[in-house]
């Protein structure tokens, strides 16, 4: 039972109002880097990339009084370690009406960490359509990278040793707005 | 001659005693008799019954030998503490004259493990149209007195009351295979609860019944005398014991597999499990066992049904019906009828010895173990338990279903004529 | 989970919303512009089909296609497959190849049972229907037409099918694919009744998960789908009923029956139809009869159950829902 452990000893290193605001940023610096975010397209990552992904829609909007198109894309059959679990429920892949073709996709998760979703995210990608570019942006980036892949937008940097753990709740599926840090619990 | 002394033997399952062979014959029942000049078998609470006979056995020779021959069939029939068998009449080419069923006679006698008494086919070729030279089956070396198309049935009731009159002369008996052909087309196991669900063709309780209600009907018109093979359900039952208290002349065996297994076995689709009658239900083993007890059901008759490998290793249709049983016979009726109360071991002789012997008239077998009678005997150890290991089998084939399962007895001696054929539980 | 996917009867609940739902993320992938996944790359699965079956075999292979999979079709048409060696020796030989998957079809029932429990053999065994027995992947994909149908693909992620009534016409008897939607539907929470003359009853049919009925017009207003299952002329043959037109007068479906069904209702039938006996061509053809919907979800649903029968290193994992949000 380790959920007991996570959240006794697990520390909160972003709180909701700080989510909010890095949520914030992140939106204004996609404004600026696309110029203005016209052919922007957002694909969240589930679970929780897809409710960020949504949250940073909102923030476009609100910011360039235009609907931005947001949609999720799941990496699950592009995964490299599927051979190592048991076969995992499908999540849901949703294109925004005028596709991929010609867009910029921003790609959004929450925790950049191997960078193999990420690497699988883009494989998916390459079955959908022909995006412009692509660009990623992460709630939090915590390092330890596996594979050649940097993200375009981060909402904090977090220096973590492979002993801890990096846990994003989200109001939407947690029911609170949270980052914790805490220690993997050892193997008893 | 050789003289043999078994002390200490529960004769019919009574108190120990000893019984002393001189030569062929039981020469003296008692208690504390000499050993001198004999070999000694310290029967040690062991259960002595006359040798047991089995009035449905498939030999298979000639024409399959690859499942079994004359030669293997009976050491597995020493093995299982039998003296006689009947050959069924279902080889290649079928036991319908008389030159065939003197070959399989002749076979036995020169194995010398167990009398082989052949079986003639009623109808050539078991075709069911034409009667086979009953007669002259029964005039040959071979002295042929049952008569079965078993395998088929004699579904046409003009040939079948021809044969149950004309087997009258020289005092024969037909033995009936009740199947209805057309109920039983494409038929796989039991129809039922079981066979609703796997899809697999039904064979239903009727198919048998009726055949056997037409049957004693007709051996009471035509007065003459039937038997029943491998009765399977507890309708047949109820229709034996209604001929029975009219004073038609039926007798009827079951099979140790019917007395203990049932349809929901198939739910593996193991063919081991396939067999002709089907498993039926627990409802029908337990109608079997009364009537067995009650003496409705005359007589244990194996069925003993070998097959290669390759005909039960495939799917459930491809396989072949039929299962091996002279080794396990007496285990199985032990574990179903003694063990459960049902039966002693008197009663056991009664349906496994005697009452076989006396519906086939197989002289000199099935007789009271006392002085002066044939020395054809089996000796058993009833308080032994172990699993079913077909690698151990005498018999050609494997194809049990009891393979792993725990059952009691196990038949350590046999003698035919006095000579032991199985000694401490090894063929001579 | 189980390891191999033989009878509808070995799916619990949980297994079965799994495979639907999955199947409505796999139905997604046909509209991309790239209708394939990588999923079973470097998995080998063999089609092993004893009895013609170009419908079933095609779909099959599709869904193998989609995820990847490299494919070896094996018909054994013409061949003599009489005798059970050849089954376990045509598996044998197949597995030596490094197969992963034998999807089998086999006219005798209990084939694919005993090719995934005798020891023969190691590969996943996945049954494309055997003899009168089962048809796994025909009754979930007729519960994921009824699932799109009846509550939505959308609002059906993660329900079942508690209280819809499915009622199924016609050759129970001889038909592997009630058998499979009479357990899957039961399963799903489904109130199902058969209806047929009782000459296509099989005996023992009373404990069955479902109701039994010999009147058709009775059973119809009560029906939120309506299976209509071929019929073989060749049953007229062996008394199973009279002629064809009293057997389309008692339990045909056409345009008057089919407007005493509920507005709702759909008509579904496995096929190949039997025009004229079963089914008019006015039913056949309407907007209710999901015919073609039904081989479009058959292969949504084959890649999911591929998917979650080899996608990873063992079978997926189903744990008890609690009814959840």
């Amino acid at each position: 039972m380790d959920t007991h452990d996570t959240q006794s000893d697990a520390r909160p290193v972003l709180e909701g109002p700080d989510i909010a605001r890095v949520l914030t940023r992140i939106a204004h610096e996609i404004v600026e880097r696309a110029k203005g975010a016209d052919d922007v397209v957002l694909l969240g990552i589930p679970t929780r990339g897809v409710f960020l992904a949504r949250r940073i829609a909102d923030k476009l909007e609100q910011i360039t009084e235009r609907k931005v198109p947001c949609g999720s894309l799941d990496i699950t059959m592009y995964r490299d370690d599927l051979r190592m679990h048991p076969p995992r429920a499908l999540a849901r892949t949703e294109i925004p009406g005028d596709g991929l073709d010609g867009k910029l996709v921003v790609l959004v998760d929450d925790v950049l960490f191997s960078g193999r979703t990420i690497r699988a995210a883009l494989d998916a990608l390459n079955d959908l359509g022909r995006p412009r570019a692509v660009q990623l942006a992460v709630l939090v980036d915590r390092g330890h990278r596996e594979l050649p892949i940097r993200a375009d937008y981060v909402g904090k940097n977090l220096p973590t040793s492979l002993r801890e753990t990096v846990k994003v709740q989200l109001a939407e599926e947690d029911g609170r707005d949270t980052v914790l840090l805490g220690a993997k619990p050892t193997p008893q | 001659m050789s003289k043999t002394l078994i002390r200490g033997a529960k004769v019919l399952g009574g108190a120990p005693q000893d019984v002393l062979i001189d030569g062929g014959t039981i020469a003296e029942v008692g208690g504390g008799l000499s050993a001198e000049g004999a070999e000694v078998v310290e029967a040690d609470g062991k259960v002595l019954l006359p040798g047991l006979v089995d009035l449905h056995t498939h030999l298979r020779e000639p024409g399959r030998e690859d499942s079994e021959t004359v030669l293997t069939g009976t050491r597995a029939a020493a093995s299982g503490g039998f003296t006689t068998v009947f050959a069924m009449a279902n080889t290649f080419p079928v036991a319908d004259t008389a030159g065939v069923v003197e070959q399989v006679w002749r076979l036995g006698k020169e194995h010398g493990y167990c009398d082989v008494q052949p079986i003639g086919a009623v109808t050539v070729g078991l075709e069911g149209r034409k009667l086979a030279e009953l007669g002259a089956m029964h005039e040959s070396a071979a002295g042929v007195t049952v008569f079965s198309d078993d395998g088929k049935c004699v579904h046409d009731a003009v040939i079948m009351r021809r044969a149950l009159e004309y087997v009258k002369a020289f005092g024969g008996v037909v033995a009936q295979h009740a199947q209805e052909p057309r109920l039983t087309e494409g038929a796989e196991m039991n129809e039922g609860v079981v066979s609703a669900e796997l899809g697999l063709g039904g064979w239903p309780a009727v198919a048998e019944e009726s055949i056997i209600a037409r049957d004693v009907l007709l051996a009471d018109h035509v007065g003459s005398r039937v038997h029943i093979c491998h009765l399977s359900t507890a309708g047949s039952v109820e229709i034996v014991r209604w001929a029975k208290s009219r004073g038609i002349q039926v007798t009827a065996e079951v099979t140790p597999h019917h007395l203990l297994l049932t349809d929901e076995l198939v739910r593996t689709y193991n063919p081991v499990y396939k067999v002709n009658p089907p498993l039926r239900t627990e409802r029908d083993v337990m109608a079997l066992r009364e009537a067995l007890a009650d003496g409705t059901i005359d007589i244990v008759a194996t069925d003993h049904a070998p097959h290669p490998h390759e005909d039960k290793d495939c799917e459930w249709a491809a396989a072949a019906m039929g299962m091996v049983g002279l080794e396990t016979a007496l285990s199985v009726v032990q574990e179903t009828m003694v063990d459960t109360g049902l039966l002693d071991w008197a009663g056991v002789a009664d349906r496994m010895s005697v009452k076989p012997a006396q519906i086939g008239q197989a002289t000199g077998h099935g007789r009271p173990v006392s002085a002066g009678e044939p020395a054809n005997l089996t000796l058993v150890d009833t308080a032994y338990r172990g699993l079913v290991e077909p690698a151990g089998f005498a018999s050609r084939s494997r194809n049990t279903p009891y393979e792993g399962r725990e059952l009691p007895g196990r038949v350590t001696h046999t003698w035919l004529r006095g000579k032991a054929t199985l000694v401490d539980g090894k063929l001579t | 989970m189980q390891r191999h996917l033989i009878s509808a009867a070995d799916l619990t609940r949980d297994d079965a919303v799994l495979i639907l739902d999955t199947a409505e993320e796999m139905a997604r992938v046909a509209d991309r512009p790239i209708k394939k996944l990588p999923t079973l790359r470097g998995r080998t699965i063999v089609n092993l089909f004893f009895e013609d079956s170009t419908r079933t075999r095609i779909s099959f292979e599709a869904a193998e296609k989609r995820l990847s999979a490299d494919v070896i079709n094996f018909s054994a048409k013409g061949s003599s497959v009489s005798k059970g060696e050849s089954l376990k020796d045509t598996a044998q030989t197949l597995e030596a190849m490094g197969v992963d998957a034998v999807v089998i079809r086999h006219g005798a029932s209990g084939a694919p049972y005993r090719l995934a429990n005798s020891g023969w053999i190691d590969a996943a065994v996945v049954n494309a229907g055997d003899g009168t027995h089962q048809h796994p992947t025909q009754a979930l994909l007729d519960a994921f037409t009824m699932r799109r149908r009846l509550i939505g693909p959308d609002a059906g992620l993660g329900q079942d099918l508690e209280g819809k009534r499915i009622t199924i016409v016609g050759d129970v008897l001889h038909s592997r694919v009630a058998r499979s939607n009479v357990d899957l539907l039961h399963t799903l929470g489904a109130e199902v009744t058969l209806v047929a003359p009782p000459t296509l009853l099989p005996v023992g049919i009373e404990t069955w998960p479902c109701e039994v009925s010999y009147d058709l017009d009775s059973t119809l207003p009560k029906s939120d789908a309506v299976m209509m299952l071929r019929v073989q002329r060749e049953r007229m043959n062996a008394a199973f009923f009279p002629t064809e037109r009293e057997y389309s007068r008692r339990y045909g479906l056409d345009g008057d029956r089919m407007a005493r069904m509920p507005e709702h209702a759909i008509v579904m039938h496995p096929g190949p139809m039997v025009r004229g006996m079963e089914i008019t061509a006015e039913v056949a053809d309407s907007d209710r009869c999901t015919v073609v919907e039904q081989v479009a979800n058959g292969v949504s649903i084959r890649m999911a159950v591929l998917y979650l029968l080899l996608g990873g290193n063992e079978p997926a994992v189903t744990h008890p829902r609690t009814e959840e949000k």
